[in-house]
């Protein structure tokens, strides 16, 4: 049993002759929070795709648990998405299902659990996310965070092995960002977990996370713990992690000359 | 919707669903009066059996009393041979007449049984002997025509006859 | 220079229908693909039935008001026309004969399968298209339950056994409708109007070709509606064009297929 739960080795993904990643090269070591952060476009949430096997890599190889991905027939890969839970941008949720009939949906279906064991296995992930007492509603009638929260104790109704976040943080207030931090450390480590977070949310992610790459270009272009990656004087890192206006990254669309531009306008 | 209250409804859609097909196919449909029960089966041989078709009916004063089975060609006698499959509940003398007739005056052809006399009945597998063709349309018209062309030649012969008559009276 | 601009517009309009032709006939291949896929898994909509009551009750139940209502007035007016031809000619009893041959042969499973295309199929596109909008199918896969096994199979078995259902409803209805202004209002005599339809009328040639009608009809609306919903572009307007397809779609194949079907069942 290697250290590491999923290694990214060598991998090449693209579409229609346009390659999205080139080379990518990552490793998750048991236990650990790990971020994978870059730009909008830059390949991110495809790579957790890529990860639980919903794509397949032109080149190279994704191994979870030392199985390669890609490889597995179908029970293989339903048997592998069994170990890993994922959280979905905006949640998810199954919208005619009430919220505890969707945190109960994996354990109804992939076990066969009593509903007695259900009930009570329901009620407490809800608790560890603090929303045991809105087990009855429907997804309509919860807020964002909320909803980022039942999908959450979702996510880890089968206490997963690999929990994996997809823009956690995106569109929420600055109290539920915080629950969600907080709740992505604690249940890491009271589950024994690994956690993948794709992100661009540097405050939240970089409190939680034991390691970060940064994805640019398809490839990994900076990778090291939060407090190497603040310090670093690489010129792409630096505008990302300060958020500064202008950097590798331009301000301006490419565009022609600006005089000339609004001078044809006015005599054309 | 909990589960309760949607299976009730569920069940009440195919509970209608299957009550309207109950009804399409008792009032609306001729299932209840097309089935006959046990039959018996009798032949009769025709030279011409028309347009009579296998399922046709067989009515004896007006009522169905079987259905045509099948109808197939004797090579030896030239004759069609018809298979009537007749309810048990009635019983046909043997001198019984099988006439081809057609409903209305161009519809479909039944055969129509009517009795004779004899009291000894048909069995199954008996023979009737007594048949009457299927009016053939074509028939009729070149009969008709060939009828016609007979009476103008007897009325032109008449006509005929006195003038010669007339004739010999003024020579006497 | 404008023969040659006329030339090339020509061409370009060829190029555009033979792509289109290629897309359609591409369609054709997914969704054929599509049906197979919801055979082979249709287990789970039989062992946990339920799942398929949900879906019988969606598509059947609730199209249950627009399908009595529509057979009503439909079997109203057949008997209105009906009876203002056939008593130009006598023969004003066969109106029970009119009714319910054409209900029973044609028009309930015909407009059955068209008003099922825009009531229940639209719900359903509109309905797979959200849950792959929002994600729902992807997080269903990524928790090793198969979509197809779980939403696909059952709403297609609820569509095939709503749609004869249905359509022996619509007919039953409408001859009611039809003897309602036959009878007391027009004044056919009650005993003509039923026993001429009874002379008339065989279970086999009409009723079950009617019946079998409907089945085939279940199947391909049904089947086009799943379709476009899982093939719709994740996006509103997406969603919102399959909506439509499904009902241009359904409608123009349902009226293919009845003249194909009646062609058979009358040669026969």
């Amino acid at each position: 049993m290697t250290s590491n739960i999923v290694e990214i080795d060598n991998l090449s993904f693209g579409y229609k002759g346009r390659l999205l990643h080139k080379g990518i090269n990552m490793v998750f070591p048991r236990g650990k929070v790990v971020a994978i952060m870059g730009g909008s476009g830059s390949g991110k949430t495809t790579l957790l795709r890529l990860i639980g096997g919903q794509i397949t890599p032109s080149q190279g190889e994704v191994r979870v648990d030392g199985a390669v991905v890609h490889q597995q027939d179908r029970d293989g890969i339903y048997s592998l998405r069994r170990k890993m839970g994922m959280l979905f941008q905006h949640g998810a949720l199954f919208t005619d299902l009430s919220v505890y009939d969707n945190v109960a949906f994996p354990m109804r279906e992939l076990t066969d659990l009593p509903e007695a064991m259900i009930r009570d296995l329901v009620l407490m992930k809800l608790n560890a996310v603090g929303l045991r007492g809105a087990h009855q509603f429907m997804p309509a009638e919860l807020s964002g965070g909320m909803a980022r929260r039942v999908a959450l104790a979702r996510a880890i109704a089968l206490d997963p092995a690999i929990i994996m976040y997809d823009e956690p943080f995106a569109g929420l207030d600055p109290i539920s960002m915080g629950v969600i931090c907080a709740l992505i450390r604690s249940l890491n480590d009271a589950l024994g977990a690994t956690s993948i977070i794709v992100s661009h949310d540097v405050k939240e992610t970089f409190l939680i996370a034991d390691y970060v790459y940064f994805v640019a270009n398809g490839e990994v272009a900076a990778e090291g713990t939060p407090d190497d990656l603040m310090r670093s004087k690489l010129p792409f890192v630096h505008q990302f992690v300060h958020g500064d206006k202008d950097g590798p990254v331009p301000f301006h669309y490419s565009a022609g000359d600006y005089r000339s531009e609004l001078l044809q306008a006015r005599t054309g | 919707m909990d589960r309760t209250t949607l299976d009730l409804w569920v069940g009440i859609f195919v509970a209608i669903g299957v009550a309207a097909l109950f009804g399409l196919a008792m009032k609306v449909g001729n299932l209840t009066s097309s089935k006959l029960g046990p039959t018996y089966t009798v032949t009769a041989a025709f030279d011409n059996v028309g347009s009579l078709k296998p399922h046709a009916p067989i009515k004896s004063a007006g009522v169905v009393v079987g259905r045509v089975d099948g109808i197939v060609f004797n090579s030896e006698s030239y004759e069609a041979i018809v298979t009537l499959n007749i309810d048990q509940r009635y019983a046909f003398p043997i001198d019984t007449f099988a006439n081809i007739y057609t409903a209305g005056l161009l519809g479909e052809q039944y055969i129509g049984l009517e009795a004779g006399g004899d009291e000894v009945v048909l069995k199954n597998g008996d023979k009737i002997d007594k048949t009457q063709d299927a009016i053939v349309l074509e028939k009729m018209i070149s009969q008709f025509l060939f009828n016609k062309a007979a009476e103008n030649e007897t009325k032109a012969d008449a006509k005929a006859a006195p003038a010669v008559g007339a004739e010999l009276d003024i020579l006497k | 220079m404008m023969k040659s601009k006329l030339i090339l517009s020509l061409l370009r309009h060829l190029r555009g229908m033979g792509h289109r032709m290629i897309e359609r006939i591409w369609r054709l291949g997914a969704g054929a693909r599509l049906f197979f896929l919801a055979m082979v898994y249709s287990g789970e909509s039989f062992k946990r039935f339920h799942l398929t009551l949900r879906e019988i009750y969606f598509t059947g139940v609730m199209s249950l008001l627009i399908i009595i209502v529509s057979a009503f007035f439909v079997g109203m007016v057949l008997a209105l026309q009906g009876y203002n031809t056939l008593q130009k000619y006598g023969s004003s009893e066969a109106i029970g004969v009119l009714v319910a041959l054409a209900l029973v042969r044609e028009l309930g499973p015909v407009v059955t399968a068209l008003l099922f295309a825009g009531r229940a199929g639209t719900a359903i596109t509109a309905e797979i298209g959200l849950m792959k909008t929002t994600e729902q199918l992807s997080a269903m896969e990524m928790m090793a339950v198969n979509p197809i096994a779980r939403v696909v199979a059952p709403r297609f078995w609820a569509g095939v056994i709503s749609m004869p259902i249905l359509a022996s409803i619509f007919s039953m209805v409408g001859i009611l409708g039809g003897y309602l202004v036959a009878v007391p209002l027009i004044g056919v005599d009650d005993g003509a109007f039923w026993s001429q339809m009874q002379a008339n009328v065989d279970f086999s040639a009409d009723i079950v070709n009617g019946v079998i009608k409907s089945l085939v009809f279940g199947v391909v609306c049904t089947m086009i509606a799943l379709f476009e919903g899982f093939d719709a572009p994740p996006t509103a307007e997406g969603v919102s064009r399959a909506t439509t397809r499904t009902v241009v779609i359904s409608s123009l194949t349902v009226l293919g297929l009845d003249f194909i079907l009646t062609s058979f069942m009358l040669v026969v």
